[in-house]
């Protein structure tokens, strides 16, 4: 088994500026991602989209370009197409690149693999034509796939607003945009608004896109509280209500795409059992780190969305953070040496994070959208439904493992990626107990499915 | 006359021990320091075996056997036993060889259960195992349940009998009271006329304080699952010269384990899986169902339990105090025991003669050891 100075895990903004910092101090970074270019989500494909029309995809997005530029520095050993299936608390670290599995050994790990979307469970989202509108987005960038019927996209956030904004801009048809943004929050996050100035920046990008939509005329429905869809085989139509008892409004629709947010993957700072706290603004739950962004496993960081959700910038920044906290550690650099840099550092980052609290609350997903009616499946891979989590509930599970043990809720293919949130969200709910109390899965390797063929490879390296 | 109970520890032993107990009037506390199950007794293979038995286990075997086959009578849930069957399965001549010592071994102690099968026997039973294996040890009526839903079931059924769980309670000492025992649970405080260790990993510290130190050993025995797979294994297969224990779920899921370690971090009072075990199982399943090389695994995973040195339970009355019971050290194979483990510890309580041999379960054989700690 080799042994590297730092292993980082992913190559979005976290990553790549961690990488970068990191050899400016000597150090010489393995860079591991799953996908077969740099750039995360935010900056997919940005060497090889085929949407060649800046105005498209955006500013902010060929903004990436400057960041996977530095990857190619000669001493950063970057590794895209492999997947990291298990990460121990003595940092081994075992990658998987197409049929070969293998282990190396990290002195330090920082983990920037960023966020995923949170679960939308809605009547009928397990039906084929009904997507995120991550996954929407990702086709686009990479493929620039774009449906051909006319599209609706439902739910809240920064990142909704943007892919219809770019899908417009590509000529794809919107049939509907149903914003499920609760009435009163426009109003809390108005008293936010002040901080959020301080990233005035941002704050005009997401209205301009919003005037943008309107101007195109595209159907923009507000205010609605009910949402399904519907079909035999596959998605056929949705239906949907603005109101308790108000009338229910259809549209037939090959596509439907969801999002409510974002949060932080903790598959990784789970297996490795983190201490983790539930942040009540961002509904979420966040590894613990001190102001390094360590963690309190020893030799572990996590940098950008992967640690709370701070957007592509201030990922950028934090990576840097954690690029300079690798150096601290590894005794390539002194405290005395980076203070300017840190204090700068960390000026911008609360600068780059000021609008955050403004953007948490106005797009905080009401809790119908989080605990769903009985009859709706949380768990997709097993099929578990909500009413048979708060049977379990009444029975006497407390938390996530025990409903697990039970329903196998959470032990398909995505081991909870999918229903981690919406299960312990819903037994605080059922249990009448806080979240943190409630807790979440124990997760345990692989972190994404390994054959028993490549399990058996990686022996080799690991009894070297 | 109804005595007050305490047992510590709620796993598949404590349950049991507790279910028995209660039915008889007693008064009965279970102290768990998490809850019921968490360990060893929630997270095992679910092996329902007979075979391979260490000939002092046979005869307590054979009896919770017969009440595997009326669980839902004596705790309301079949537990999800099912009786496929177990083969242990020879890789090479020398190992049918083994096999058939083993088989004379078991019937020279008056047992039948186990049976050697020929190779078109195993292949007629197990059709996609690798032809190169020679034949196999059988035993019918074997088969596997779910470990979990059996735990919650022991303890379902002895919370209807009123007794009292106090999950999330970690013992911090003992102190003889009479006849009986003052048991200090940080700010708690119970009284027992009868204390029962059923503490599995955790045994050890009681025994110390009980001036009778045993080799108790926590182990982290590891398992590991694939995905769904299509239907195309009946029994339980095992393997006989390296660790192996594989079985297909109705729901198409393949559990595999049998025995390979990984870690206990007994700071964080956890197992962690170990790569090089998991490979060696893995290498074990791709040379005896060769098409198993593309199966994903999805998850790992590992439960500790405490291991005795020659590898048999402790499961008697202690040798310095006439009101304490054990059970503990069932190294990695007491689920199958726990319908009979709970008879015998009510019978060791009450004073009674055991129906079973109990005496090589002696913790007496340790006399003399001296604990590390």
């Amino acid at each position: 088994m080799t042994t590297h100075d730092l292993v980082i895990l992913g190559s979005g903004p976290a990553g790549m500026a961690a990488a970068a910092t990191a050899v400016t101090h000597g150090i010489k970074p393995v860079v591991v991602d799953e996908q077969p270019a740099p750039g995360g989500q935010i900056y997919r494909s940005i060497e090889s989209t085929p949407v060649k029309e800046r105005r498209i995809l955006g500013e902010d997005y060929w903004q990436g370009k400057a960041l996977i530029d530095g990857l190619g520095d000669p001493r950063i050993d970057y590794r895209p197409g492999t997947t990291l299936w298990q990460l121990t608390r003595r940092l081994e670290v075992g990658l998987l690149r197409g049929e070969q599995a293998s282990m190396i050994r990290a002195r330090h790990v920082i983990l920037a693999h960023g966020a995923m979307e949170r679960p939308f469970p809605i009547p009928g989202w397990t039906l084929p034509g009904v997507m995120t509108a991550g996954s929407g987005q990702i086709l686009l960038k990479s493929a620039g796939l774009a449906p051909s019927a006319p599209v609706v996209l439902a739910g809240c956030g920064p990142l909704l607003l943007l892919l219809a904004v770019q899908y417009l801009r590509a000529g794809i048809p919107i049939a509907a945009l149903l914003d499920t943004t609760s009435t009163g929050h426009y109003r809390d996050a108005l008293r936010l608004l002040p901080g959020a100035l301080r990233s005035a920046g941002t704050l005009f990008k997401g209205v301009g896109l919003l005037a943008e939509l309107r101007r195109a005329g595209v159907r923009h429905v507000r205010h609605v509280t009910a949402l399904e869809a519907q079909g035999d085989e596959r998605l056929e139509r949705i239906r949907w209500q603005c109101g308790d008892g108000a009338e229910w409004h259809y549209l037939s629709t090959p596509l439907l795409l969801l999002h409510q947010g974002v949060v932080p993957n903790t598959q990784v700072t789970r297996a490795l059992d983190c201490t983790h706290d539930w942040d009540e603004r961002q509904l979420a739950w966040h590894p613990r780190t001190d102001p390094w962004l360590a963690t309190d496993v020893e030799g572990v960081a996590v940098a950008g969305d992967a640690g709370g959700i701070v957007g592509a910038k201030a990922s950028a920044i934090q990576g840097r953070l954690a690029g300079l906290g690798a150096a601290m550690a590894l005794g390539r650099a002194g405290e005395e040496q980076t203070r300017k840099e840190v204090k700068r550092l960390r000026r911008d980052l609360a600068r780059e994070t000021a609008i955050r609290p403004f953007l948490d609350v106005l797009y905080r997903p009401a809790a119908h959208w989080r605990l769903p009616e009985d009859d709706t499946l949380v768990c997709r891979c097993e099929e578990v439904t909500a009413g048979e989590l708060r049977r379990m509930a009444d029975q006497g599970c407390r938390g996530p493992n025990q409903t697990k043990s039970f329903t196998r809720c959470g032990m398909g293919p995505c081991q909870g990626r999918m229903c981690g949130l919406t299960v312990s969200e819903l037994l605080a709910d059922a249990n009448g107990q806080s979240v943190a109390e409630t807790g979440y899965y124990r997760l345990r390797p692989p972190f994404k499915p390994i054959t028993l063929g490549q399990l058996a490879t990686a022996a080799e390296d690991a009894s070297r | 006359m109804s005595a007050r109970v305490v047992i510590v520890g709620a796993g598949l032993h404590g349950c049991s021990a507790a279910v028995h107990l209660s039915a008889q009037g007693h008064r009965v506390t279970v102290i768990d320091k998490a809850y019921a199950g968490r360990h060893a007794s929630g997270v095992n293979a679910g092996g329902v075996r007979r075979l391979g038995r260490h000939p002092a286990e046979i005869p307590l075997a054979m009896a919770a056997w017969e009440r595997w086959q009326r669980m839902a009578e004596v705790v309301g849930d079949d537990c999800g036993f099912r009786p496929v069957g177990q083969i242990k399965v020879a890789e090479s001549d020398a190992d049918l060889e083994a096999l058939t010592g083993r088989e004379r071994q078991v019937r020279s102690l008056g047992f039948d259960h186990e049976y050697l099968i020929t190779r078109d026997e195993l292949c007629k039973r197990v059709p996609a195992l690798s032809p190169h294996c020679p034949g196999g040890l059988a035993c019918d009526g074997d088969g596997y349940a779910n470990p979990y839903r059996t735990v919650t079931a022991w303890r379902r059924q002895a919370q209807r009998q009123g007794v009292s769980f106090h999950e999330g309670v970690t013992v911090t000492g003992l102190e003889a009271h009479g006849s009986g025992w003052q048991v200090q649970a940080g700010r708690h405080r119970f009284s027992a006329d009868i204390l029962i260790n059923c503490a599995g990993a955790w045994a050890g510290t009681l025994c110390q304080w009980l001036g009778e130190p045993v080799p108790l050993v926590a182990e982290a025995p590891m398992l590991m699952i694939t995905e769904r797979l299509k239907p195309f294994l009946g029994p339980v297969i095992g393997a006989t010269s390296r660790p192996l224990s594989f079985k297909q779920f109705e729901n198409g899921t393949v559990l595999i384990g049998g025995g390979v370690r990984g870690e206990v971090d007994s700071r964080r009072q956890v197992a962690e899986t170990c790569l090089g075990g998991l490979a060696e199982n893995a290498d074990t399943v791709v040379s005896l169902f060769p098409f198993m090389h593309e199966a994903r695994i999805v998850r790992t995973w590992a439960g500790i339990e405490a291991v005795m040195p020659d590898q048999i339970p402790v499961l008697s009355r202690s040798s310095t105090s006439a009101s304490v019971i054990h059970a503990f050290g069932f190294s990695a194979h007491g689920f199958q025991l726990s319908p009979i483990s709970g008879e015998i510890v009510a019978d060791l309580a009450m004073e009674r003669e055991p129906a079973y041999p109990i005496k090589p379960f002696s913790i007496t054989r340790f006399q003399g050891h001296r604990s590390s700690g």
